[in-house]
């Protein structure tokens, strides 16, 4: 009989291993997969891991995939750290790609170098916006964020979609559903010439860095932590819980938003209906992941970039669906989940015997 | 004494050799106990000394690592409680497991589960068993409208309607006024003279040394030595509980303050909790230099009015609470701080100090006010430096300044927290419990660290269920019963028996010793 026994006190060691674990799983169920559907898992896996990464082309790729979901999770990990659920990630990033694509779009003409910031601030602002709406029903009539952020990402995307079909729509587009391509002082501008590496990555680094600081070096962030951990202590020490609500929510919302302008303004150029394949889902595992830490979330990212190229690459050379892309995506966090369990229990093999029954009494020993 | 029956007779419960290993702690070493048919048996110990463990391992809700348990003489494995109950064995924990919304005869067919048998009929056995040990109940009383001395007894005639031999009592007496306690004495010997056997955990020397008719001490898991109270005094004993080198008891002189610091003028203030007390025109003063004490019975109000003060809970009007000349009753909590209030709240792990965090963190969480932040940016080095300032005066014992709080024994965390507080010399400092679960030890430092910040010139509040505490420490005493505050006056004028009065709720001043009336 397998027993789960608890450590009594966290393990450090297994909550870094834990990730690990969990991306060596799902590598191991994705083999198993593919040989079951009589694929060599070998190769599927190298197409599905190396192949994308195999040439600098590749590498500049998995930077331009990476700026956004980064920018996501690095956010999130903010109001994670709050334990303030944001799941709606992927409509603040949405938001972001309408409100900068419409600025885009009314200074199509214009020059100079203040376009781009305003595209970039208003981008902000459309997922400050979308998280704020969230943060007030939380705020003031205590709703379940959760809910809310997920049923308002159907809003945001219904809401680009209309847009798209509709105000914004190219007026010379042939009736096509996209928006004109934007001027060139409102696109992101390239770092590396001759790649797609843009200044969203860079961006998103600078995100990183600031919220770094911001989480262990800064009051405000000490506090965030204090009421995500034990909102009692938090109120008895006089920390505004309200206010701190708004500022983690708000700020994870700006920098979905921010992801979402880049993605308009830097590989796309226009307003489509699919700026994001779900980057703001995939930054709710890449957090986790990564241990709501900035170099862990990093890595995290960078991992969650290559899952995307490579579901795109097993489509074109071994002919499987892209949903590849979101059962690894779901196996990633299942095991993640199921790991995390070793962090404060550890497996024991017991000889089979009665059953004992749990205490009755939650009192502690002594 | 039944010393005829001892002899006579097998013991009802031989405990040989038990020992429980926990991660990180050995609960109970090689424990050996002996408990005969018809004796009160006290089983006394600090906090932590694995009171708790063993006897979850003779209710079957714990397996022994070795050791073997024998029932009238035969080994046993006491496979669960409900095995436990099946062979005549009741426990009744310090913390009770009843519905609130439940009536007394629902609670106890849940707890009776298949042996419930007919409603009607457990009704009537309630009635007549509470009524034979003196212990009125009402079967068909909602639990919610029970006071917590009325759900003991529930949790009491739970264990008495089914054939009992064993009643294990876990603390009973920290939730009871002093008269309730006697009460529960006079039950507990007439169970005794009827033949059943009572282990009477607890760390109340005068209750075991008036009860009990032996005592097994265990100290760090260990049995430390017996005795028969009767005929040892309370130092003897507690110097089994705590070792040699603790200094047992001492005594403070009393000091009276007149210039107010802390004033609560007239609070009215309804509980947002459905089931919370509300406070009823609460008048009090706390003197510059003077400690006042409120006893009562946990969830009479304290938590309540302790939420007003410190400004969890606002007050409709300021002038309500006042700290010397200033209205703060609406201001909330860091306001407060900023004027010098320090605040020691009832829960240690959890708003005194998150679990999870270094002690470093933890001195940061109420000592920002004091320059540890500049310009947004947290000084980690000050509060390193503040950390170590307390683990170094207040004698903590933990790995370190790094050390996670939950790491450390309630104790020393309590040390910490009381030292933090104290450390930013407060003008006012209110504590609660501030020695609930700590050794005999700590809680002598956390008195004398409260008796020099009373003579620095703080106005302190306590609220405690400890009386002995608060005639120890308190220069000013009184009680809250039902969200009201009875009158206060000064230690040495009140006795304990006017205090356990007026923690029932009976706040008249003139008593038949005829003393002091205003």
């Amino acid at each position: 009989m397998i027993k789960l026994e608890p450590r009594g006190e966290r393990s450090t060691t297994m909550a870094y291993l834990s990730p690990l674990l969990a991306a060596f799983l799902t590598m191991l169920t994705g083999a198993i997969l593919f040989t079951v559907l009589g694929i060599d898992p070998v190769d599927a896996l190298i197409t599905i891991l190396y192949v994308p990464i195999s040439d600098t082309h590749g590498i500049a790729e998995l930077c331009v995939k990476t700026a956004p979901i980064l920018l996501c999770a690095i956010g999130l990990s903010v109001v994670f750290k709050a334990k303030i659920w944001n799941i709606g990630a992927e409509g603040q990033l949405l938001m972001g790609g309408l409100f900068g694509s419409f600025i885009a779009l009314q200074l199509i003409e214009a020059e100079g170098f203040w376009v781009l910031p305003l595209v970039l601030i208003a981008g902000v602002i459309g997922g400050m916006f979308w998280a704020g709406i969230a943060a007030i029903l939380k705020v003031r009539f205590n709703t379940n964020e959760i809910l809310t952020t997920i049923m308002m990402n159907y809003i945001a995307l219904n809401i680009l979609l209309w847009a798209v079909h509709g105000p914004l729509k190219d007026p010379e587009g042939y009736n096509f559903p996209e928006s004109a391509l934007f001027g060139d002082a409102s696109l992101l501008p390239i770092l590396i010439e001759g790649t797609r590496v843009n200044f969203g990555i860079a961006l998103a680094l600078l995100a990183v860095v600031a919220v770094w600081v911001l989480m262990s070096r800064s009051f405000y962030g000490f506090q965030i932590k204090v009421m995500g951990m034990d909102a009692g202590a938090a109120r008895l020490s006089g920390f505004k819980e309200k206010r701190l609500t708004y500022f983690a929510l708000l700020l994870s919302g700006g920098l979905a938003g921010l992801a979402g302008v880049g993605e308009v303004t830097g590989p796309i150029g226009q307003l489509i209906p699919q700026i994001s394949p779900g980057y703001g889902y995939a930054a709710i595992i890449v957090a986790f992941l990564g241990r709501l830490h900035p170099v862990g979330i990093l890595f995290a990212s960078l991992l969650m970039a290559l899952l995307y190229m490579g579901g795109e690459m097993a489509q074109i050379s071994l002919g499987l669906p892209l949903a590849l892309t979101g059962l690894f995506q779901g196996m990633l966090l299942f095991y993640l989940l199921a790991c995390d369990v070793l962090i404060a229990f550890r497996i024991r093999l017991k000889p089979k015997k009665a059953k004992t029954l749990q205490p009755l009494a939650t009192e502690t020993q002594g | 004494m039944t010393l005829l029956t001892q002899t006579l007779s097998l013991p009802r419960l031989t405990l040989r050799g038990i020992s429980k290993q926990y991660p990180g702690c050995l609960a109970n070493d090689d424990i050996h106990l002996d408990i005969a048919p018809a004796e009160i048996h006290a089983l006394l110990g600090e906090n932590g000394a694995g009171k708790s463990t063993l006897m979850k391992v003779i209710y079957g809700l714990v397996k022994p690592d070795s050791g073997e348990l024998l029932w009238d003489g035969l080994p046993i494995e006491v496979k669960d409680p409900a095995h436990a109950r099946k062979m005549g064995i009741g426990m009744v924990f310090q913390h009770f497991s009843l519905f609130e919304t439940l009536t007394v005869t629902e609670n106890i067919a849940l707890a009776l589960g298949d042996d419930a048998g007919e409603l009607e009929a457990l009704a009537t056995k309630i009635r007549t068993v509470s009524e034979r040990y003196g212990m009125a109940i009402n079967p068909d009383r909602e639990i919610h409208t029970l006071s917590v001395g009325e759900r003991q007894r529930v949790e009491i005639v739970r264990c008495l309607v089914q054939n009992i031999k064993l009643l294990i009592l876990d603390e009973p007496t920290s939730v009871l006024t002093p008269q309730e306690v006697e009460t529960l004495f006079v039950t507990l010997r007439q169970l005794a003279e009827e033949g059943c056997s009572i282990l009477f955990i607890s760390h109340k020397l005068n209750e075991v040394k008036a009860l009990c008719h032996k005592a097994t001490v265990l100290r760090a898991g260990k049995v430390s030595g017996e005795c028969i109270p009767a005929e040892e005094d309370t130092t003897s004993m507690a110097k089994l509980m705590v070792g040699d080198d603790t200094p047992v008891s001492t005594t403070y002189p009393k000091k009276l303050g007149s210039s107010p610091l802390l004033t609560i003028t007239a609070l009215d203030l309804p509980s947002d909790d459905p089931f919370g007390v509300h406070l009823r025109n609460i008048n009090l003063t706390v003197n510059a230099g003077e400690i006042v004490g409120i006893a009562g019975v946990a969830g009479n109000g304290q938590e309540e009015l302790l939420a007003s003060l410190s400004g969890e809970h606002l007050c409709r009007d300021g002038k309500t609470i006042r700290f010397a000349e200033t209205e703060v009753g609406k201001l909330p909590p860091d306001k407060r701080r900023q004027w010098g209030l320090a605040f020691v709240p009832e829960e240690r792990l959890g708003r005194g100090a998150v679990p999870e965090m270094s002690l470093t963190e933890n001195a940061l969480l109420t000592g920002y006010l004091t320059g540890m932040v500049s310009k947004g940016m947290v000084a980690w080095n000050k509060a390193e430096a503040f950390a170590d300032d307390i683990i170094q005066q207040y004698k903590v014992k933990a790995a370190g300044r790094n050390a996670q709080a939950d790491s450390l024994s309630g104790g020393n965390l309590q040390k910490f927290i009381i030292g933090r507080e104290i450390m930013q010399n407060p003008k006012i400092l209110i504590a609660a419990h501030p020695t609930w679960g700590v050794d005999i030890g700590a809680a002598t430092a956390i008195h004398k660290a409260l008796i020099q910040l009373r003579d620095q010139g703080a106005a302190i509040l306590v609220v405690s269920e400890d009386i002995d505490e608060l005639f120890l420490i308190s220069d000013r005493i009184g009680a809250i019963c039902d969200g009201a505050l009875s009158p206060f006056k000064p230690t040495p004028e009140s006795s304990i028996q006017e205090l356990g009065r007026m923690m029932a709720g009976d706040f008249s001043q003139s008593t038949s010793e005829g003393s002091a009336s205003q």
